[in-house]
């Protein structure tokens, strides 16, 4: 049974943006997963969590930033919505890893959405990634990692703007990166990213 | 709620039941086909034949929510079919930062504001209000933005975008603000007469070409359509919708002479939104926009049928 908050928050995001799911590489199932996705407006949370199926929803908790998602009404709707797991962009203190949630997360069993670049861009095609993905890939490695690519967001509610504009927006799920023995971190973090741009053609992908 | 049951005209009832049977058998038959083995081509005109009788079983649906739940939720139902036919339109569109604004504002207010315009069945207004004001003041405010690149182009395609998704499909709803006299309470049955005759003029506009079509229209713009199929099938869709003068203010012969409209302007809808649809290079509206059904593949003939047949009723019969 769905809370009615989450029902309805999957509701808002269908009408708006669609959210349909394309399973290339893989298929959904109740393996612990770590989605990591390009990152370019403030749907893209909602519209991975809302694109999968209803059972996994319950298991798999977005990342979304303290500084944005922790106050208010869009606290409400991030942790009662969706179960999000708050970090801290900014490091406030010095001495507490923000990537430390996380792992209470996936200790715990969960399945995790994040957005390996750290910040929205504002092009399709994702930019660097930064090293949080390459660490907890080291720290689980019995936990999927699935490249997603988020088709047309940027168009929706980029950064910056107040209003979406409804646009149909496509969530790719590739074949999951397994981080290869004695692979560098820039190595990984670039193969990771490469499986995410792979799926932003849809010809190649299908 | 009982008395507004007690208004509904007794042809409903048989109109509703005649179509629940036939397509319920239509459904069992399909059930059955697709169960036999088939090749590939098989199995897509199979898949075909499903999708169709599907948009059938829809349009029963609404025939009945206009009729039990009344015009209110008609309209609901049929801004939300704008709403999806819109954000495809959209979709398949190329937009600039400048966009933006217009389009949020083309979907949340000018949207849902000609719906409740036709509501009001004030005439004056909802039949200008997008052509004159909404096309006016969102390329103005894009305007504004000065993003000036491919400025006419874009602002072009919004507008067909807002004529065709909102501003015609509008005018199917619009038909149950119609009052004509001598006709109180049957207004929904205009709106089903217009569904019924589109839907048949496709489907045997599809029959007759899948078997006598030699002769294309417009091979580059839409492969599918033929002479045969298109002479053929309207000619039947016009048979069937004469033979329904009896739920319509229209006489048989009258009844012949708007079928052949609603026809001809459905079958200029397909045509011309195939070729607006391949200029936004897209051979399907759902097929290009992955996972998604196509309203627009599904409502195109009602498009530009809708608003000709709306105003042929409201000159001559009202």
């Amino acid at each position: 049974m769905m809370r009615p908050s989450s029902a309805l928050l999957v509701g808002v995001v269908k009408l708006l943006v669609g959210a349909y799911a394309r399973w290339i590489g893989t298929s959904p199932g109740p393996a612990q997963r770590i989605y990591f996705a390009n990152h370019t407006s403030h749907i893209d949370t909602l519209a991975i969590w809302s694109s999968l199926p209803r059972g996994l929803r319950r298991r798999t908790r977005p990342i979304a930033a303290r500084d944005y998602w922790g106050t208010g009404i869009r606290k409400y709707i991030a942790t009662r919505g969706f179960g999000a797991v708050l970090i801290d962009r900014a490091r406030e203190s010095a001495d507490v890893d923000p990537l430390e949630p996380l792992r209470a997360a996936l200790r715990q069993g969960d399945s995790l959405i994040i957005f390996p670049e750290g910040t929205r861009g504002a092009t399709a095609l994702p930019a660097r990634f930064r090293s949080g993905l390459y660490r907890l890939a080291t720290e689980f490695p019995t936990v999927e990692l699935i490249p997603v690519y988020l088709d047309n967001l940027h168009r929706s509610l980029p950064k910056g703007a107040l209003l979406p504009v409804p646009v149909v927006c496509t969530v790719r799920f590739g074949a999951p990166v397994v981080l290869a023995n004695d692979e560098s971190k820039e190595v990984f973090l670039e193969r990771a990213r490469a499986a995410v741009v792979a799926l932003a053609d849809p010809k190649a992908a299908a | 709620m009982i008395d507004h049951l007690r208004t509904i005209p007794v042809e409903f009832f048989w109109l509703f039941g005649a179509l629940v049977v036939l397509l319920g058998v239509a459904s069992g038959v399909a059930a059955l086909l697709s169960r036999r083995p088939a090749d590939e081509r098989k199995a897509a005109s199979r898949a075909n034949l499903t999708a169709r009788i599907n948009a059938w079983w829809v349009m029963v649906g609404i025939l009945a929510v206009a009729f039990l739940a009344g015009s209110t939720m008609t309209l609901i139902l049929f801004g939300l079919a704008s709403f999806f036919a819109l954000r495809e339109f959209i979709t398949l569109t190329p937009s600039r930062p400048g966009d933006r604004l217009p389009l949020s504002l083309a979907f949340f207010l000018v949207l849902p504001l000609q719906f409740v315009l036709i509501g009001t069945a004030r005439y004056g207004i909802f039949a200008i209000f997008i052509p004159v004001y909404a096309f006016l003041l969102l390329p103005s405010i894009a305007a504004l933005r000065s993003d000036i690149d491919d400025f006419l182009s874009r602002t072009a395609k919004q507008q067909w975008g807002l004529m065709v998704a909102v501003y015609c499909l509008s005018h199917a709803p619009a038909l149950l603000m119609l009052e004509i006299p001598g006709q109180a309470g049957r207004s929904a049955l205009l709106l089903f007469y217009l569904l019924l005759v589109v839907q048949m003029s496709d489907v045997m506009q599809y029959v007759f070409g899948k078997l006598f079509g030699r002769t294309k229209i417009a091979p580059v713009v839409s492969p599918s359509k033929t002479v045969e199929g298109f002479v053929g099938g309207g000619l039947a869709a016009t048979a069937i919708g004469s033979a329904m003068w009896w739920i319509t203010p229209f006489t048989w012969v009258e009844s012949a002479a708007i079928s052949a409209v609603i026809v001809l302007m459905g079958f200029l809808g397909g045509l011309t939104l195939s070729a607006v649809k391949r200029s936004l290079g897209a051979k399907d509206w759902g097929v290009m926009i992955e996972g998604h059904g196509g309203m627009l593949d599904r409502t195109d003939s009602i498009c530009f049928a809708a608003p000709v047949f709306f105003h042929i009723v409201r000159f001559f019969y009202t």
